[in-house]
């Protein structure tokens, strides 16, 4: 069974680190900007959490008749802080047991539970802006509203834009370093 | 040869006719004048400047430099557009011991200060008709508390305030029996006194009181500026009519060759006030307040005053001679200078505080005006200044050792030195100036780049609109040696004084909407679903609701002819600039413009049968239109239950399940 390295062993520590961010500071930010809102408007997505204008994009959107964003109907504000605890607390498991298959599996995880939480925000971001009520004030034929997953998009007289937040920028961090890591172990691996 | 010298003779002399012609006002502006006062859309003035409204009761904020009306802030009168005076919240703002007063004569406005300079906290407004003063939250814009003033027939040199707004005053432009008393006119100089009334302002929430009230010699007060620096513990009124006139005062106030400016040393009056050297007297004024909170206002009627009589108050009180008939009384930054500009004389008297003091302790007194030590008016003089023009009214200053006085009949604004009292500069102005302006040109440090004359005809500076025209503002720029005249704008009303703000003092202390959830009006909905109606009695209580774009309830019915019907609209938006309107058909008074967190009541009489639509005057969505529903007021005695609600579709047979009793 192959020891993890030095590098190996602190990578968990900071991974673990950057991870805790995610209860710190928000994780995700959708901007909007109309001509109405100079000043913007902003949603903050936590780990646990939806804050920022909410209350002001759930009046403007019941218009096109979208449905009103609440944190209770989020079950992922519950699955997401539970799982990334089982995870940050696995990795300290994987640094008791020392061997780079745990690194590997550990890395797994992550790519697994980074690509389905992904999955999840879209399909979110699809039902929110497919899913309209049928007797909305305002309809626009063809028109849907579904926020970009990452990046900018133009919705009726707003632009949005979507992008990681601070915590966020932390998750990846730990991502690149988990996946930087895995091959590092691998490379020593084989040069032995 | 001789024919051809007469021939150009004759030329020279018609040429030189030519440029003999009237002077017109077209060559006023040169330069760059437009380059100073354009501010580009979406740029913000550098300054507010308020306004006194005059007859309109009201107080206008305009930006500067662009002349730019930004708001009319509704003080003393009733105010349709938004419902002041007509809400139930509002109205207890306008009660007196007459009733309610919902108009006046708005003159002076001042501007709280901490150590002598602007602190862009509250703005205090006179109303000179039915005497009160009133302050104006610089948070919110808002008419926040109003007091009326007993034993003043005339409330025109107010509301000058001390250094730290310890105090403002009030002072009586018209004479006036104490308490009431019924005596003939013509026992003017025996029963008629004029009053000078210091209202005390609490440090933290700004609410006054009336400390004291100074008993002086029938006369008229006419305007006041408080000491600054060294002559802190000092006010000065200005005074006219010393020779007591009651009939033709044109010519029988006009006699005498001096006046007074009332020098009132408001520190040792203070000490007598606590001292019990004052009486009280029983009397009623009213007191009116807005409590934030409540968001409701409420009037209570004073019972009591304090008298302070300069006869058993030594030191209190001096006269100063000045000429003739003096208007404005102004103390320069340093508060050396006290600047009287008597409007019949033909020059301009500068006092000094220095030799004020001196001439009171070596008792340099020419004799006394009821008692009241008069000092000699050389004793006191710094020096005149000399032809200045005609017609002086009021003097700013720039803080650069100048000062301003605006003329009345010669039209013109004259520049001068404090030091030397020479005249160094004069710009017209279209047409008799009445007060100027200096942004903090009457405290302890004045913004000193700009000027606005006020100015009380304008005939042909603007498009003609029949035989009612506007008065009008005339902006200078007076960072130069000479003044440049920027930029002319009508104003709202007449206006008198002004004062102007950096922007950047009160820009950021702004608030954007009333946070719901600190809503304790009596009246609040907290949400659609505590929207009501309650009867009681024939009294209507509607507690409704206003978000984008529906009223909740919409629908209400069981309301008969005789019922007198609130509409308490709360509007729930906890956004920026969006309020709701609310008005219901045949409203005889005013919509209420609610903003968002706030609850106003307006009282609609259900006086004939009908249905009766109301909806929201505010565009505030893409769906304001369809904001709106109806009120079925049914003839009295009718069988129709109390019924409301919104989005509630009844059944088709539902009208003729129901009947009316006839």
């Amino acid at each position: 069974m192959k020891k993890l390295t030095n590098p190996g062993k602190a990578s968990i520590v900071v991974i673990i680190l950057f991870l805790s961010t995610l209860w710190v500071l928000p994780m995700w930010r959708i901007d909007l900007r109309a001509p109405q809102y100079p000043g913007g408007l902003s949603m903050k997505i936590w780990i646990n959490d939806v804050k920022g204008d909410v209350d002001i994009i759930n009046g403007l959107n019941h218009y096109i008749g979208m449905s009103t964003i609440h944190k209770k109907d989020f079950p992922e504000f519950v699955f997401l802080p539970t799982t990334m605890a089982i995870f940050m607390s696995l990795g300290l498991g994987v640094l008791l047991l020392n061997r780079k298959v745990g690194y590997y599996i550990w890395t797994g995880m992550f790519a697994f539970i980074g690509v389905f939480s992904f999955y999840d925000f879209y399909k979110w971001e699809y039902n929110y802006g497919h899913n309209l009520n049928p007797e909305a004030p305002i309809k626009v034929p063809g028109m849907s509203y579904q926020p970009p997953l990452f990046g900018y998009k133009k919705l009726l007289n707003f632009e949005v834009l979507s992008q990681p937040d601070i915590a966020g920028w932390f998750y990846i961090g730990a991502g690149v370093l988990l996946v930087s890591i895995t091959i590092y172990e691998w490379k020593k691996n084989m040069a032995k | 040869m001789n024919k051809l010298f007469l021939v150009l003779g004759a030329v020279a002399l018609v040429a030189s006719l030519q440029s003999c012609k009237m002077k017109t006002t077209e060559s006023a502006v040169a330069g760059d004048a437009a380059s100073k006062v354009y501010v580009p859309p979406g740029k913000y003035d550098e300054f507010y400047n308020f306004v006194s409204g005059g007859f309109s009761g009201q107080v206008t904020v305009y930006g500067l430099p662009s002349g730019r009306l930004l708001k009319v802030i509704p003080v003393f009168s009733v105010f349709p557009e938004n419902g002041y005076g007509y809400s139930e919240e509002t109205k207890a703002m306008l009660n007196t011991t007459n009733g309610l007063v919902q108009w006046d004569d708005q003159h002076h406005l001042e501007l709280s200060q901490t150590n002598g300079i602007h602190d862009g906290r509250w703005l205090f407004a006179n109303a000179n008709n039915t005497p009160r003063v009133a302050r104006i939250d610089l948070k919110t814009f808002k008419t926040t508390e109003i007091l009326q003033i007993p034993n003043s027939g005339g409330n025109h040199s107010s509301p000058f305030i001390t250094e730290n707004t310890e105090y403002v005053v009030a002072g009586t432009r018209f004479s006036v029996p104490l308490g009431n008393a019924d005596v003939p006119i013509s026992s003017f100089k025996k029963n008629f006194k004029s009053t000078a009334s210091f209202i005390s302002v609490d440090k933290n929430s700004g609410h006054m009181n009336i400390a004291f009230q100074i008993i002086l010699p029938g006369m008229n007060l006419d305007l006041s500026h408080a000491g600054k620096g060294p002559s802190h513990d000092w006010f000065f009124f200005s005074s006219y009519n010393t020779e007591q006139a009651y009939t033709l005062l044109e010519v029988n106030a006009s006699q005498k060759d001096k006046d007074f400016i009332v020098a009132v040393n408001w520190k040792k009056a203070e000490e007598y006030a606590k001292a019990g050297k004052g009486h009280k007297m029983a009397t009623a004024y009213a007191h009116n307040t807005y409590d934030e909170d409540k968001q409701t206002a409420t009037s209570v009627i004073e019972k009591e005053v304090l008298l302070l009589d300069p006869k058993d108050c030594p030191d209190m009180v001096y006269m100063i001679p000045c000429p003739k008939s003096p208007h404005g009384t102004d103390v320069d930054p340093t508060g050396e200078y006290i600047v009287g500009s008597g409007k019949l004389a033909a020059l301009i008297p500068v006092f000094s505080f220095t030799k004020i003091i001196k001439a009171i302790k070596d008792k340099q007194f020419e004799g006394n005006y009821y008692g009241i030590p008069v000092i000699k008016y050389e004793a006191a003089l710094h020096g005149e200044v000399k032809k200045p023009g005609l017609g002086p009214l009021h003097t700013e200053f720039d803080g650069r050792g100048n000062a301003y006085t605006s003329m009345f009949l010669s039209s013109e604004v004259v520049k001068w030195r404090l030091s030397d009292l020479k005249v160094l500069d004069r710009a017209p102005t279209f047409y008799s100036t009445g007060h100027l302006m200096v942004p903090g040109g009457d405290t302890r440090k004045p913004y000193g780049k700009y000027l606005v004359a006020y100015n009380k005809i304008t005939k042909d500076r603007y498009l003609p609109t029949g035989p009612e025209l506007c008065q009008s503002a005339q902006l200078f720029d007076i960072s130069g040696d000479k003044m440049q005249l920027l930029l002319d704008f009508p104003t709202i009303g007449e206006p008198h004084y002004g004062q102007a703000i950096p922007a950047s003092i009160i820009k950021d202390q702004q608030v954007k909407y009333y946070d719901i959830n600190k809503n304790h009006n009596k009246y609040v909905s907290m949400g659609e679903k505590k929207a009501n109606v309650v009867r009681t009695g024939n009294r209507v209580d509607v507690y409704m609701t206003a978000i984008r774009s529906h009223l909740v309830p919409d629908n209400i019915e069981g309301v008969f002819v005789g019922d007198e019907v609130y509409f308490h609209v709360t509007n729930l938006e906890q956004d920026w600039d969006v309020p709701h309107g609310f008005a219901v058909k045949n409203s005889p008074t005013a919509d209420l413009l609610i903003m968002p967190g706030e609850t106003l009541t307006i009282k609609f009489n259900a006086d004939k049968q009908g249905i009766f639509p109301f909806y929201c005057t505010d565009f505030c969505s893409a769906l304001h239109q369809e904001m709106s529903g109806y009120l079925r007021v049914s003839p009295k005695g009718s069988n129709v239950p109390l019924k409301f609600g919104t989005g509630v579709i009844a059944p088709a047979t539902a009208d003729a399940t129901e009947t009316v009793a006839k």
